[in-house]
Protein backbone atom coordinates (compact mmCIF):
# COMPACT_ATOMS: atom_id res chain seq x y z
CA UNK A 1 0.00 0.00 0.00
CA UNK A 2 1.51 3.45 -1.01
CA UNK A 3 0.68 6.60 0.31
CA UNK A 4 -0.18 9.04 -1.53
CA UNK A 5 1.82 12.60 -1.46
CA UNK A 6 0.39 15.03 1.01
CA UNK A 7 -0.41 17.39 -1.58
CA UNK A 8 -3.28 14.98 -2.75
CA UNK A 9 -4.43 13.71 0.93
CA UNK A 10 -8.14 14.43 1.32
CA UNK A 11 -10.48 13.30 4.22
CA UNK A 12 -10.79 9.46 4.81
CA UNK A 13 -7.93 8.53 3.37
CA UNK A 14 -6.02 6.02 5.26
CA UNK A 15 -2.08 6.10 4.74
CA UNK A 16 0.47 3.50 4.72
CA UNK A 17 1.24 1.91 8.28
CA UNK A 18 3.94 0.68 9.53
CA UNK A 19 5.50 -1.54 12.05
CA UNK A 20 7.98 -0.31 14.59
CA UNK A 21 10.09 -1.65 17.05
CA UNK A 22 9.96 -4.85 18.86
CA UNK A 23 9.95 -2.83 22.03
CA UNK A 24 13.24 -4.81 23.38
CA UNK A 25 14.55 -4.64 27.30
CA UNK A 26 17.68 -2.95 25.23
CA UNK A 27 15.27 -0.40 23.30
CA UNK A 28 13.67 0.17 27.04
CA UNK A 29 16.85 0.59 29.04
CA UNK A 30 18.25 2.91 26.24
CA UNK A 31 15.31 5.25 26.23
CA UNK A 32 15.34 5.65 30.26
CA UNK A 33 18.44 6.67 29.55
CA UNK A 34 18.47 9.19 26.72
CA UNK A 35 15.24 10.47 27.96
CA UNK A 36 15.70 11.21 31.70
CA UNK A 37 13.25 8.83 32.79
CA UNK A 38 15.27 6.62 35.40
CA UNK A 39 12.07 5.11 36.98
CA UNK A 40 12.85 1.31 37.91
CA UNK A 41 9.57 0.17 36.33
CA UNK A 42 11.25 0.33 33.76
CA UNK A 43 14.43 -0.98 34.34
CA UNK A 44 14.51 -3.43 36.85
CA UNK A 45 12.30 -6.83 36.54
CA UNK A 46 12.24 -7.77 40.48
CA UNK A 47 10.40 -3.73 41.30
CA UNK A 48 8.38 -4.12 38.53
CA UNK A 49 6.92 -8.00 40.07
CA UNK A 50 6.91 -5.81 43.17
CA UNK A 51 4.71 -3.13 41.64
CA UNK A 52 2.60 -6.07 40.56
CA UNK A 53 3.43 -6.41 37.24
CA UNK A 54 4.72 -9.35 35.06
CA UNK A 55 7.85 -7.60 33.89
CA UNK A 56 9.65 -4.16 33.17
CA UNK A 57 7.06 -2.25 30.81
CA UNK A 58 7.56 0.13 27.98
CA UNK A 59 7.39 3.83 28.62
CA UNK A 60 4.21 6.05 27.36
CA UNK A 61 6.53 7.97 25.99
CA UNK A 62 9.07 5.59 23.97
CA UNK A 63 5.71 4.41 22.36
CA UNK A 64 4.59 8.38 21.24
CA UNK A 65 8.44 8.74 20.40
CA UNK A 66 7.91 5.56 17.64
CA UNK A 67 4.59 6.74 16.44
CA UNK A 68 6.24 10.21 15.84
CA UNK A 69 9.28 8.34 13.69
CA UNK A 70 6.15 6.74 11.89
CA UNK A 71 4.82 10.70 11.50
CA UNK A 72 7.58 11.97 10.32
CA UNK A 73 8.00 9.72 7.69
CA UNK A 74 4.74 10.83 6.11
CA UNK A 75 5.93 14.26 6.25
CA UNK A 76 8.79 16.19 7.16
CA UNK A 77 9.40 17.34 10.97
CA UNK A 78 9.05 20.75 10.42
CA UNK A 79 5.65 20.64 8.66
CA UNK A 80 4.39 19.13 12.26
CA UNK A 81 1.92 21.57 13.71
CA UNK A 82 0.99 19.65 16.71
CA UNK A 83 0.54 15.99 17.99
CA UNK A 84 -1.40 14.59 20.96
CA UNK A 85 -1.97 11.09 22.51
CA UNK A 86 -3.83 9.44 24.84
CA UNK A 87 -2.07 6.29 26.62
CA UNK A 88 -4.41 3.49 26.90
CA UNK A 89 -2.80 0.83 28.27
CA UNK A 90 1.13 -0.14 28.74
CA UNK A 91 3.17 -2.02 26.08
CA UNK A 92 5.25 -5.01 26.68
CA UNK A 93 8.90 -6.36 25.80
CA UNK A 94 9.37 -7.96 22.80
CA UNK A 95 6.27 -5.89 21.03
CA UNK A 96 5.91 -4.42 17.83
CA UNK A 97 3.56 -1.68 17.14
CA UNK A 98 1.61 -1.32 14.08
CA UNK A 99 1.59 2.36 13.89
CA UNK A 100 -0.88 3.51 11.11
CA UNK A 101 -3.11 7.74 10.48
CA UNK A 102 -5.57 8.47 8.49
CA UNK A 103 -6.57 11.95 7.56
CA UNK A 104 -9.84 13.03 9.24
CA UNK A 105 -10.08 16.60 7.38
CA UNK A 106 -8.15 18.91 5.46
CA UNK A 107 -8.26 22.60 5.82
CA UNK A 108 -6.39 25.77 5.58
CA UNK A 109 -4.75 27.41 8.20
CA UNK A 110 -4.77 31.74 8.90
CA UNK A 111 -1.57 31.91 6.60
CA UNK A 112 -3.42 30.06 3.89
CA UNK A 113 -1.48 26.79 3.89
CA UNK A 114 -3.28 23.31 3.73
CA UNK A 115 -3.31 21.68 7.06
CA UNK A 116 -4.20 17.81 7.63
CA UNK A 117 -6.08 16.90 10.64
CA UNK A 118 -4.38 13.23 11.34
CA UNK A 119 -6.08 10.19 13.59
CA UNK A 120 -3.16 8.34 14.68
CA UNK A 121 -2.96 5.06 16.64
CA UNK A 122 -0.08 2.40 17.69
CA UNK A 123 -1.66 -1.41 17.66
CA UNK A 124 -0.27 -3.42 19.93
CA UNK A 125 0.21 -7.18 18.41
CA UNK A 126 -3.25 -8.34 18.90
CA UNK A 127 -4.66 -5.49 17.44
CA UNK A 128 -5.71 -3.69 20.83
CA UNK A 129 -4.60 0.38 20.85
CA UNK A 130 -1.55 0.86 22.82
CA UNK A 131 -2.09 4.71 22.23
CA UNK A 132 -4.40 7.49 20.26
CA UNK A 133 -4.51 10.67 19.24
CA UNK A 134 -4.35 13.50 16.69
CA UNK A 135 -1.69 14.86 14.95
CA UNK A 136 -2.60 18.35 12.64
CA UNK A 137 0.41 18.27 9.53
CA UNK A 138 0.96 21.25 7.12
CA UNK A 139 0.51 19.45 3.53
CA UNK A 140 3.62 21.36 2.29
CA UNK A 141 6.23 23.26 3.87
CA UNK A 142 9.60 24.16 2.70
CA UNK A 143 12.91 25.21 5.07
CA UNK A 144 11.19 28.78 5.85
CA UNK A 145 7.93 26.82 7.24
CA UNK A 146 7.95 28.66 10.75
CA UNK B 1 -7.49 19.39 49.67
CA UNK B 2 -10.11 19.00 46.43
CA UNK B 3 -8.69 18.88 43.58
CA UNK B 4 -9.67 22.03 42.26
CA UNK B 5 -7.53 23.67 44.79
CA UNK B 6 -4.26 22.68 42.77
CA UNK B 7 -5.37 24.52 40.02
CA UNK B 8 -2.80 27.36 39.32
CA UNK B 9 0.04 25.48 41.28
CA UNK B 10 3.54 26.25 39.71
CA UNK B 11 7.01 25.41 40.07
CA UNK B 12 10.12 27.51 39.67
CA UNK B 13 11.47 27.74 36.07
CA UNK B 14 14.69 26.20 35.46
CA UNK B 15 17.26 25.96 32.31
CA UNK B 16 18.34 23.21 30.45
CA UNK B 17 20.90 23.10 27.89
CA UNK B 18 19.93 20.58 24.80
CA UNK B 19 23.47 18.54 24.08
CA UNK B 20 24.13 16.71 20.66
CA UNK B 21 25.42 13.25 22.92
CA UNK B 22 21.76 13.33 24.41
CA UNK B 23 20.22 14.00 21.58
CA UNK B 24 21.96 11.38 19.76
CA UNK B 25 21.37 8.75 22.61
CA UNK B 26 17.89 9.72 22.17
CA UNK B 27 17.30 8.63 18.39
CA UNK B 28 19.55 5.87 19.12
CA UNK B 29 16.92 4.17 22.04
CA UNK B 30 13.89 5.57 19.73
CA UNK B 31 15.72 3.69 15.97
CA UNK B 32 16.09 6.88 14.54
CA UNK B 33 18.44 6.65 12.00
CA UNK B 34 18.21 9.59 9.40
CA UNK B 35 21.30 11.26 9.24
CA UNK B 36 19.49 14.59 9.67
CA UNK B 37 18.80 13.56 13.21
CA UNK B 38 22.64 11.96 13.89
CA UNK B 39 24.58 14.30 11.98
CA UNK B 40 25.18 17.95 11.83
CA UNK B 41 26.44 18.41 8.35
CA UNK B 42 22.99 17.05 7.76
CA UNK B 43 21.12 18.77 9.92
CA UNK B 44 22.50 21.99 8.54
CA UNK B 45 21.58 20.60 5.00
CA UNK B 46 18.12 20.05 6.27
CA UNK B 47 17.82 23.55 7.10
CA UNK B 48 18.70 23.33 11.04
CA UNK B 49 21.02 25.41 12.70
CA UNK B 50 22.38 21.85 14.83
CA UNK B 51 21.14 18.12 15.47
CA UNK B 52 16.88 18.80 15.75
CA UNK B 53 15.38 17.10 18.79
CA UNK B 54 12.86 14.94 17.73
CA UNK B 55 9.13 15.59 18.58
CA UNK B 56 8.84 14.38 21.59
CA UNK B 57 12.35 14.92 23.05
CA UNK B 58 10.84 18.34 24.54
CA UNK B 59 9.44 15.93 27.24
CA UNK B 60 12.96 14.81 28.48
CA UNK B 61 14.12 18.51 29.13
CA UNK B 62 11.17 18.64 31.52
CA UNK B 63 12.44 15.08 33.26
CA UNK B 64 15.27 16.41 35.99
CA UNK B 65 17.10 13.09 36.99
CA UNK B 66 18.19 15.08 40.19
CA UNK B 67 14.56 15.57 41.08
CA UNK B 68 12.36 13.32 38.95
CA UNK B 69 9.24 14.06 41.15
CA UNK B 70 9.26 17.81 41.78
CA UNK B 71 5.71 18.50 40.49
CA UNK B 72 4.27 15.34 41.77
CA UNK B 73 5.67 17.17 45.35
CA UNK B 74 3.99 19.97 44.37
CA UNK B 75 0.23 18.14 43.58
CA UNK B 76 1.13 15.93 46.62
CA UNK B 77 0.79 12.31 44.74
CA UNK B 78 2.45 9.21 45.38
CA UNK B 79 4.40 7.84 42.22
CA UNK B 80 3.12 4.60 43.01
CA UNK B 81 -0.57 5.95 42.31
CA UNK B 82 -0.27 7.97 39.13
CA UNK B 83 -0.16 7.23 35.40
CA UNK B 84 0.74 9.38 32.39
CA UNK B 85 -2.60 9.60 31.18
CA UNK B 86 -1.75 12.10 27.75
CA UNK B 87 0.49 14.10 26.40
CA UNK B 88 0.78 16.34 23.59
CA UNK B 89 2.41 19.41 22.03
CA UNK B 90 1.95 22.21 20.21
CA UNK B 91 5.47 23.30 17.84
CA UNK B 92 5.80 26.70 17.85
CA UNK B 93 9.65 26.93 16.63
CA UNK B 94 12.25 23.46 16.22
CA UNK B 95 14.39 22.83 19.40
CA UNK B 96 18.74 21.79 18.03
CA UNK B 97 21.24 21.26 19.92
CA UNK B 98 23.37 24.63 21.12
CA UNK B 99 20.18 25.49 22.90
CA UNK B 100 19.18 26.93 26.35
CA UNK B 101 15.62 25.89 26.97
CA UNK B 102 13.19 27.45 29.82
CA UNK B 103 11.01 25.22 31.00
CA UNK B 104 7.58 26.65 32.87
CA UNK B 105 5.27 24.14 34.35
CA UNK B 106 1.80 25.23 35.81
CA UNK B 107 -0.95 23.18 36.94
CA UNK B 108 -4.20 24.23 34.52
CA UNK B 109 -7.03 21.90 35.16
CA UNK B 110 -7.66 19.31 37.13
CA UNK B 111 -11.26 17.34 37.86
CA UNK B 112 -12.23 13.77 39.00
CA UNK B 113 -14.09 10.99 37.81
CA UNK B 114 -16.21 7.74 38.75
CA UNK B 115 -16.78 9.29 42.49
CA UNK B 116 -13.56 10.81 43.42
CA UNK B 117 -11.97 7.42 42.63
CA UNK B 118 -9.88 8.82 39.72
CA UNK B 119 -8.32 12.39 39.79
CA UNK B 120 -6.65 13.47 36.74
CA UNK B 121 -4.23 17.14 36.58
CA UNK B 122 -3.52 18.67 33.28
CA UNK B 123 -0.11 20.36 33.39
CA UNK B 124 1.00 22.67 30.80
CA UNK B 125 4.78 22.86 30.36
CA UNK B 126 6.22 26.05 28.27
CA UNK B 127 9.27 25.55 26.53
CA UNK B 128 11.33 28.90 25.29
CA UNK B 129 14.34 30.31 24.01
CA UNK B 130 16.21 31.33 27.14
CA UNK B 131 18.15 33.49 25.31
CA UNK B 132 15.55 35.43 22.86
CA UNK B 133 12.63 34.32 24.89
CA UNK B 134 10.98 33.08 21.49
CA UNK B 135 8.39 30.72 22.26
CA UNK B 136 9.62 26.42 21.16
CA UNK B 137 7.15 24.35 22.33
CA UNK B 138 3.94 24.51 24.32
CA UNK B 139 2.65 20.96 25.51
CA UNK B 140 0.25 19.74 28.26
CA UNK B 141 0.60 16.35 30.11
CA UNK B 142 -2.51 14.69 32.16
CA UNK B 143 -1.86 12.83 34.91
CA UNK B 144 -3.91 10.12 36.36
CA UNK B 145 -3.98 9.94 40.38
CA UNK B 146 -5.85 6.75 42.40
CA UNK B 147 -6.08 8.14 45.88
CA UNK B 148 -5.98 5.57 48.52
CA UNK B 149 -9.41 4.44 49.54
CA UNK B 150 -10.28 6.32 52.83
CA UNK B 151 -10.08 4.37 56.16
Amino acid sequence: MKTPMPEAWTAGLELAPDDLGPISRTMIALYAGGSNDHNPLHLDPAFAQAAGLPDVIGQGMLTMALLGRYITSLVPQRCLVSYGLRFMTMSQVGEVLRCSARVVGVSRDGAGNRTANLEVTAFRPGGEALAAGEAVVRLSCDENGD
Amino acid sequence: MPVADKVGLELPAFEVDVERFQLRLFAAAIGERRPEYLEVEAARAAGYPDLPAPPTFAFSIAMRPDDAFDLLRLLDLGVARVLHGGQSFKYVHPICAGDRVRVNRKVVDAYEKKGGSLQFFIVEVTYSDARSGRDLIRARQTIIHRPEAAE
